[in-house]
C-alpha cells in the first residue's frame, strides 16, 4: 500500500564524515527489498533514516508522495524489526505487542482484534502472557514481528532480523518470513542482511550499498546473470566471480577476450569496433566453469592447487593465473584426484562477463 | 501542622508537581508552542526536540546550580568580605587571620594526618578482608559484617566507640573494652611481645613497604636512559616520593618510640584525651566504617581479574605473594586509586564523629570542625569560609582528575 | 579458590578462617556492646563490663533480711525465728521460685564477706544466729524478738544473665521523657522521607536526558556533575542559610528538604546516567517507532527498567539523610528544638548525659536500628550502586 522515493538522500555525521551519499532509489507498494553491502557500508543508517531515528543530511524521503524528512518516526506508519528483537523486557508478549496501538488511544475492541490476528499467523497464542525472558530466540523473533504486524504499518523495516538465531532456525524463520510477505502481497518491505541467502530468496529487488553509494539495483537474478560491477559481481554468489586480465581482440555481437594467462575468453557480450584493444577483466563464476579436452578452446590452464570436497560439488583452487592468485572452480561430483594436475577450462559464452575500469561493458 | 502530616504534604506536592511540571511543559510545548501539527509540523518537531532536553533538566540544573554551584562562589567572596564590617571587601584579611590562629594549624596537621593515615588503612585493611572472605565458603557473611558499619551514622559510631573507650576511676571495673584490655598489661613479658614487639614489627614492616614505594616513584626519574617520564610526571613522582620518604622516617621514629617509651601500666587511661594519640583513636571509628567500602569495591575488583592470568602465573612458578604483588596488584591498581580518593574526600568532609567525641579539644580539631565552630559558634563567617576554601582548595585536585577520567571515558 | 587445584594446603584455609573470624570479630565487637548495653539497667552497666553479662556473674551484694515485725516473728521452743529469702526480702526476686542467684560465700561484716560458707550458721553475738542457704533462704534466730532494720548479710553469688527492656520503654514510649527518641525518630523520618524520593524524580529526568537526547553542551554538562560530585557540602552551608533567610524559608523542614535534594543530586544524577546508558539502544529506538514520546519513553520504559538503579541510589540517600548531623544542624534545627532529629539528639545526650550508658546506648540503637534494618535487607542493591558509583 505504500510508495518509496528516495531522491540524492545522503548522511554526514558531525558536518565531516560522509557515510551515504546521493541515494536514489523508488520502492513499489508490495515490494520486498534488500539492502545487502559490506560491513559499515551504511545499511542500518539508510534504515534508520527510512524510520526517523536517524536525521536525513540532505535529499528528500517521501512515503506515498509526502516527504517525511522531519516527520517523527511515529507519523511514518512504519514498524521496524530490531536485530536484537528490541522488546520490552519488564512487558509481556500481549503488552509488547500493543503498546504502540495504546499509544495511538486505539479502541479496546481494535486492539484485541489486531493481536488475537497476529498471534494467530505467529503460532504465538500460548506465550502471550509470558515475559520476554521466558521465551526462545526463535519466539522471541516472532514477538518482534508480531509487534510490527498488529500495527498494520505501510512500510515494515527488518535489520537484520535473523542474525541472531542459530542456523536451523534461520532457516526456518526465513520460510516464515517469506510466507508472511506472501500473505500480505501489499505490504512493503525493507530488509537489510549480511546473508546472500536471505537476500537471493526474499528479495523482490536488492540494493547492494558499497562506496557510499549504491553499487546496483535490481532483481537477484539480475544481480547475479548481470553485474553491473565488479564490486556486485564479486559481492554476490559464493565463492566470488573470478576475474582474469585481457585484452578484446574480436569486437561484435560476441566478443573475444584474450588472456594475460594464455587462453581465449569468448563472451556473449556485444562490442563495437573501436573496442579493439581495450584493456579488460573477464569475469567468471567458479560454477559456471568447466574442464576441456586437451586441443579444445579454454579460458585458462592452471595447476589445481588444493581441493576441497563439499559434497555434491568440489572446489579447486587454482595457482596463479596471470596476475590473479585466487581462481576458484567448482565442479558438480567429487574431484580429490585433480589435485596436482594442471587442467584446462572454460565456460559458457552466455556465462562469461566483461568488465572495463570496473564497469560491465554489457549496460554501456 | 503536625510535621508528619507535612512531611506527607511535601511528598505528595514534591513528586507530583515534579511530575506535573514534566508532563505539562512537554504537553505545553508540544501542543502551544511548537505544535506538531499544520503547515510547519515538520520545522516545529525539530524545534520542540531542540528544546525537550532543557525541559527535562531544568530543574536539576536549577538544584545544582543553586545548591552547590553558586555556593562555590558564594563562598569565595565571603571569604574575602567581613560581615562585621557590613560586609566590606577586605581582601586576603581573613586568610591571614586564620593563618596567625594556632587552632588552624592544628586543625590542618591533624586533617593531614587523617589524609595519610585512614585512606592507607582502610583500603588496606579492605584489601585484606576482601582477600580473606573470596577464599571462604562463610564469606558473605564475613563481608556482611564488616560492610555493615557502612550503614551507621558518623554520630551512632561515636557513641559506640565512646563506650570502647570509656574510662573508671583505678579500682573499679572497666566497662570500656580497650581500658579492660589495656589493664590485662602489667610489663611482664606478654605485654613486651604485644607492646613493644609486635609495634616494632608491624612499623618497621610499613617501613619497609613505604621504602620500597619510594623506589618505585623515583626510580623511573632517576633513571639515566631516554626513557624518563615527562615534567609534570616527574614531579608528581619525585613529590608522592618524598611524602613516602617521611613516612618511612615516621615509621621509624614510631618503632623507636615503642621501644624507649614508658607506659603507665595498670592505671586507665582516658585515651580521647591525651594529645596525638587521641587523633588515631578518632581516626580508628572512621576506618572502622569505611573499610566495608573498601573491601566491596575491591574485592569485586579482585574477581574481576582474569582467571587465567592468576592461572598463568602458578603455572610459569609464582608463588601465592608473588601472583598478589605482580599479577592482581597491577590489575587492580586503578580500582585502589578510586578507593583511595573515594574515601579522601570522606576524610576532608569529616565532621561529626569529630564534633560528637571530643569537638575539637584536646588537640583534635579537624578543618570541617574548624570551619563549623567559626561559622556557627564564633559567627565569624570571614574566616569560616575561607577555612572551607581550603578544604575545597584540598579538594580540587581530586575534582580535577575525575573531570578528566570521565571525559577520557565518553570519547 | 585453592579448592580444586592440585597441592593446594589446607592449613592454609585454617589461617584463612581464623584470620577472617578475627577480623569479624573485631568489626562486631563495637556495636554488640552498643546493642547488649542497652538492653542492661544503669547499675549492671557501671559494675561490669558489656562482655560480661553474657556469663553468669559473681557478684558481691549487701542484702538484708526481711524487718522484723508482728507478722513475720514466729516463736519456736521459745527462740524467736524470722526466715524468708534474702533476694525476695530485697525485692530482686519476685518469690522463692523466680531467685536465680547462687550464693557461693556470705558474711556478716564488710570485712569479712566470704567468711561463711551456704549453709553455714554464723553467730550474730547476743544468742542471735543467722543460717543462709546457697539460693538465699535463711533463718534469723534470737533469744528475744528482733527488732529494729533486718540483718544485714554480705553475699557472694552468681547471677545468671540478665537483660530488660526498660531502657527501650523509657526511651521511645515514656511521654514524660524530655529526652526521648520518639518525637525526633518521627522528625528524622520527616526529614529522610521526601528528602530521598524528590532528588530521585529530578535526577532521574536529568538521566534521562543525558543519556538518551542529544544537545549540545550534553558533555560540558557531565562533566559538571562529576565536578559536583565532590564539591564538599561545607562550602554550601552559609551561603544557603543566608539565601533561605532572605526567600523567607528559614529555618525548617522545607529547607533541609531543599538541602538534600541540592546535595544529593549530583551522585543520583551520575549513578542514574551511568545505568540509563547501559540499556539497549534498540528497545529505546523501538518505543519512539512505536509512538511514544520522550515522556512516555521515560516513564514506560526507563523508569521501571532502571528499577536497580533508583533502588540503590534511594538506599544511599536514605542512609545519608537518615544519618547526617550537619545539615540538620545547620538548615533545620531551630532555637525551639522541637524540629531536632535523632542524631542531634545524641550528640546533646553525649554532652549532658556523657555518663548515663544506658540512656546513650539506646538512644544511639534506637537511630542505628532502621539503616541496620535496611542495610541487611537491601545490601545487594547497596552493593550494586556502590560498584556503579565508583568503579571506573
Ligand atoms: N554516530 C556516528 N558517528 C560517526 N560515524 C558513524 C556513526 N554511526 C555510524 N557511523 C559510521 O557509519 C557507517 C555505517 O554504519 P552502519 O551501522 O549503517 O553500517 P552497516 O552497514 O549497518 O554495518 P553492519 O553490517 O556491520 O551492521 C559505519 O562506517 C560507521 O562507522
Ligand atoms: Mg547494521
Amino acid at each position: 500500500m505504500a510508495t518509496l522515493k528516495l531522491t540524492d538522500v545522503a548522511k554526514t555525521y558531525g558536518g565531516t564524515i560522509d557515510v551515504l551519499k546521493n541515494i536514489n532509489l523508488d520502492i513499489k507498494t508490495g515490494e520486498l527489498i534488500v539492502f545487502v553491502g559490506p560491513s559499515g557500508c551504511g545499511k542500518s543508517t539508510l534504515l534508520r533514516m527510512i524510520a526517523g531515528l536517524e536525521k536525513i543530511s540532505g535529499g528528500e524521503l517521501q512515503i506515498d508522495g509526502r516527504v517525511v524528512n522531519d516527520i517523527p518516526p511515529a507519523q511514518r506508519g512504519i514498524a521496524m524489526v530490531f536485530q536484537s528483537y528490541a522488546l520490552y523486557p519488564h512487558m509481556t508478549v500481549r503488552d509488547n505487542m500493543t503498546f504502540a496501538l495504546k499509544l495511538a488511544k486505539k479502541s479496546k475492541a481494535e486492539i484485541d482484534a489486531a493481536v488475537a490476528k497476529a498471534a494467530r499467523i505467529l503460532q504465538l497464542e500460548p506465550y502471550l502472557d509470558r515475559l520476554p525472558k521466558a521465551l526462545s530466540g526463535g519466539q522471541r523473533q516472532r514477538v518482534a514481528i508480531g509487534r510490527s504486524i498488529v500495527r498494520d504499518p505501510k512500510v515494515y523495516l527488518f535489520d537484520e532480523p535473523l542474525s541472531n538465531l542459530d542456523a536451523a532456525l534461520r532457516v526456518a524463520t526465513r520460510i516464515e518470513i517469506a510466507q508472511l510477505k506472501e500473505s500480505m502481497p501489499d505490504s512493503t518491505m525493507i530488509y537489510v542482511t549480511h546473508d546472500q541467502v536471505e537476500a537471493m530468496t526474499l528479495a523482490s529487488r536488492i540494493v547492494v550499498l558499497a562506496n557510499k553509494g549504491i553499487a546496483q539495483v535490481g532483481t537477484p537474478l539480475e544481480l547475479y546473470e548481470r553485474p553491473q560491477n565488479e564490486f556486485v559481481a564479486q559481492f554476490i554468489g559464493s565463492p566470488a566471480m573470478n576475474l582474469l586480465a585481457g585484452e578484446i581482440v574480436e569486437t561484435g555481437a560476441q566478443t573475444t577476450v584474450k588472456l594475460a594467462g594464455g587462453g581465449t575468453a569468448v563472451a556473449a557480450v556485444p562490442t563495437r569496433d573501436s573496442d579493439r584493444g581495450l584493456q579488460v577483466n573477464v569475469g567468471v563464476r567458479p560454477e559456471d566453469l568447466s574442464a576441456v579436452e586437451d586441443g579444445a578452446p579454454y579460458i585458462f590452464e592452471g595447476t589445481v592447487n588444493i581441493t576441497e570436497a563439499l559434497g555434491e560439488v568440489t572446489l579447486l583452487y587454482f595457482d596463479r593465473i596471470g596476475d590473479n592468485d585466487a581462481v576458484i572452480g567448482k565442479l558438480p561430483g567429487i574431484h580429490q584426484g585433480l589435485r596436482g594436475q594442471t587442467v584446462r577450462m572454460t565456460a559458457q559464452s552466455d556465462k562469461v562477463q566483461i568488465f572495463h575500469n570496473g564497469q560491465s561493458l554489457h549496460y554501456r | 501542622m503536625n510535621p508528619a502530616l507535612l512531611g506527607l504534604v511535601t511528598i505528595v506536592i514534591g513528586v507530583g508537581g515534579c511530575l506535573a511540571y514534566f508532563y505539562f511543559s512537554n504537553i505545553l510545548l508540544d501542543k502551544v508552542i511548537f505544535p506538531g501539527t499544520g503547515p510547519n509540523a515538520g520545522r516545529n518537531i525539530n524545534r520542540a526536540e531542540k528544546v525537550r532536553p532543557w525541559l527535562f533538566l531544568a530543574p536539576a540544573i536549577l538544584a545544582l546550580g543553586l545548591y552547590l554551584a553558586y555556593p562555590v562562589f558564594a563562598t569565595i567572596w565571603l571569604s574575602l568580605t567581613d560581615r562585621s564590617q557590613g560586609n566590606a571587601f577586605v581582601g586576603l584579611a581573613n586568610y591571614r587571620q586564620m593563618g596567625l590562629d594556632p587552632k588552624f594549624w592544628e586543625a590542618l596537621r591533624n586533617n593531614m594526618l587523617w589524609l595519610i593515615v585512614v585512606p592507607a588503612a582502610s583500603t588496606a585493611f579492605g584489601l585484606l578482608a576482601a582477600q580473606l572472605t573470596d577464599r571462604i565458603r562463610w564469606g558473605s557473611f564475613a563481608k556482611s559484617i564488616i560492610f555493615m558499619p557502612m550503614a551507621i551514622s558518623f554520630v551512632g559510631a561515636a557513641v559506640i566507640f565512646k563506650l570502647v573507650y570509656d574510662a573508671r576511676p583505678e579500682g573499679t571495673n572497666q566497662i570500656g573494652i580497650l581500658n579492660a584490655i589495656w589493664l590485662q598489661f602489667d610489663g611482664a613479658i606478654w605485654s613486651v611481645v604485644i607492646l613493644r614487639i609486635l609495634p616494632v614489627v608491624i612499623l618497621l614492616a610499613i617501613a619497609t613497604l613505604c621504602a620500597f614505594l619510594v623506589w618505585v616513584f623515583a626510580r623511573p626519574v632517576l633513571r639515566p636512559d631516554q626513557s624518563r617520564p615527562g615534567l609534570i610526571n616527574s614531579i608528581v613522582r619525585i613529590s608522592a616520593a618524598v611524602v613516602t620518604a617521611v613516612l618511612v622516617l615516621a615509621c621509624l621514629l614510631g618503632a623507636l618510640n615503642a621501644v624507649t617509651g614508658t607506659y603507665p601500666y595498670g592505671v586507665p587511661q582516658q585515651w580521647l584525651t591525651i594529645p596525638v594519640w587521641n587523633s588515631f583513636f578518632l581516626m580508628i571509628v572512621l576506618i572502622w566504617i569505611q573499610t566495608g567500602f573498601a573491601m566491596v569495591i575491591l574485592s569485586a575488583a579482585l574477581r574481576g581479574i582474569p582467571e587465567e592470568t592468576i592461572e598463568a602465573a602458578i603455572i610459569d612458578g609464582a608463588n601465592p605473594l608473588q601472583i598478589f604483588f605482580s599479577i592482581k596488584m597491577p590489575q587492580i591498581s586503578s580500582t585502589i586509586v578510586v578507593v583511595w580518593t573515594t574515601i579522601t574526600i570522606v576524610v576532608l568532609k569529616v565532621f561529626d564523629i569529630v564534633y560528637a567525641m571530643t569537638n575539637g579539644q584536646w588537640q583534635t580539631q579537624v578543618l570541617a570542625n574548624y570551619m563549623y565552630d567559626k561559622l556557627f559558634r564564633a559567627n565569624d563567617w570571614g574566616v569560616g569560609s575561607a577555612a572551607a576554601m581550603v578544604i575545597m582548595l584540598l579538594v580540587t585536585p581530586i575534582l580535577v582528575w575525575n573531570v578528566y577520567n570521565a571525559r577520557k571515558e565518553m570519547r | 579458590m585453592d579448592d580444586g587445584m592440585a597441592g593446594g594446603k589446607s592449613s592454609l584455609t585454617w589461617v584463612v578462617n581464623i584470620s577472617v573470624v578475627l577480623l569479624v570479630a573485631l568489626w562486631l565487637f563495637p556495636t554488640a556492646g552498643l546493642f547488649i548495653s542497652s538492653f542492661r539497667t544503669a547499675d549492671q552497666i557501671s559494675s561490669s563490663g558489656w562482655w560480661a553479662s553474657m556469663f553468669p556473674q559473681e557478684q558481691n551484694q549487701t542484702l538484708r533480711t526481711a524487718r522484723p515485725g508482728e507478722d513475720n516473728i514466729a516463736e519456736v521452743n521459745g527462740v524467736y525465728q524470722i526466715d524468708g529469702n534474702l533476694f525476695v526480702a530485697e525485692g530482686q526476686a519476685a518469690d522463692i521460685d523466680a531467685v536465680q542467684a547462687t550464693i557461693s560465700a556470705w558474711g556478716t561484716g564488710s570485712l569479712n564477706i566470704d567468711e561463711y560458707a551456704p549453709g553455714d550458721t554464723a553467730d550474730l553475738g547476743d544468742g542471735e544466729q543467722i543460717t543462709v542457704q546457697a539460693n538465699g533462704d535463711y533463718v534469723w534466730t534470737s533469744p528475744e524478738p528482733q527488732s529494729g532494720r533486718g540483718q544485714r548479710v554480705f553475699t557472694t553469688a552468681k547471677t545468671p544473665p540478665e537483660f530488660t527492656l526498660d531502657n527501650y520503654r523509657n526511651v521511645l514510649f515514656n511521654p514524660n521523657n524530655r529526652e526521648g527518641m520518639a518525637k525526633a525518630f518521627f522528625n528524622t523520618l520527616t526529614v529522610t522521607i521526601p528528602a530521598t524520593i524528590i532528588p530521585i524524580l529530578i535526577a532521574a529526568f536529568a538521566a534521562y536526558a543525558l543519556a538518551w537526547m542529544d544537545f549540545p553542551g550534553r558533555a560540558l554538562l557531565i562533566a559538571a556533575v562529576v565536578g559536583l560530585l565532590v564539591v564538599p557540602l561545607q562550602l554550601a552551608l552559609i551561603p544557603l542559610l543566608r539565601l533561605h533567610n532572605e526567600i523567607g524559608i528559614g529555618k525548617g523542614y522545607l529547607g533541609v528538604w531543599l538541602a538534600h535534594t541540592g546535595f544529593g543530586l549530583p551522585l543520583a544524577i551520575y549513578l542514574l546516567r551511568n545505568y540509563m546508558v547501559g540499556l539497549p539502544r534498540d528497545i529505546i529506538e523501538n518505543a519512539r517507532v512505536d509512538g511514544a514520546t520522550d515522556f512516555q519513553i521515560f516513564v514506560k520504559i526507563i523508569l521501571p527498567l532502571s528499577y536497580p538503579a533508583l533502588a540503590s541510589f534511594a538506599i544511599f540517600q536514605f542512609l545519608w539523610t537518615w544519618n547526617d548531623l550537619l545539615v540538620a544542624l545547620v538548615f533545620l534545627i531551630d532555637s525551639s528544638g522541637d524540629t531536632t532529629v535523632m542524631t542531634k539528639q545524641i550528640v546533646e545526650l553525649l554532652g549532658t548525659r556523657g555518663g548515663n550508658w544506658e540512656i546513650l546506648a539506646t538512644s544511639a540503637f534506637v537511630s542505628i536500628a532502621v539503616p541496620l534494618l535496611v542495610f541487611f535487607s537491601l545490601q545487594r542493591f547497596l552493593v550494586r550502586g556502590l560498584l556503579a558509583g565508583s568503579v571506573k
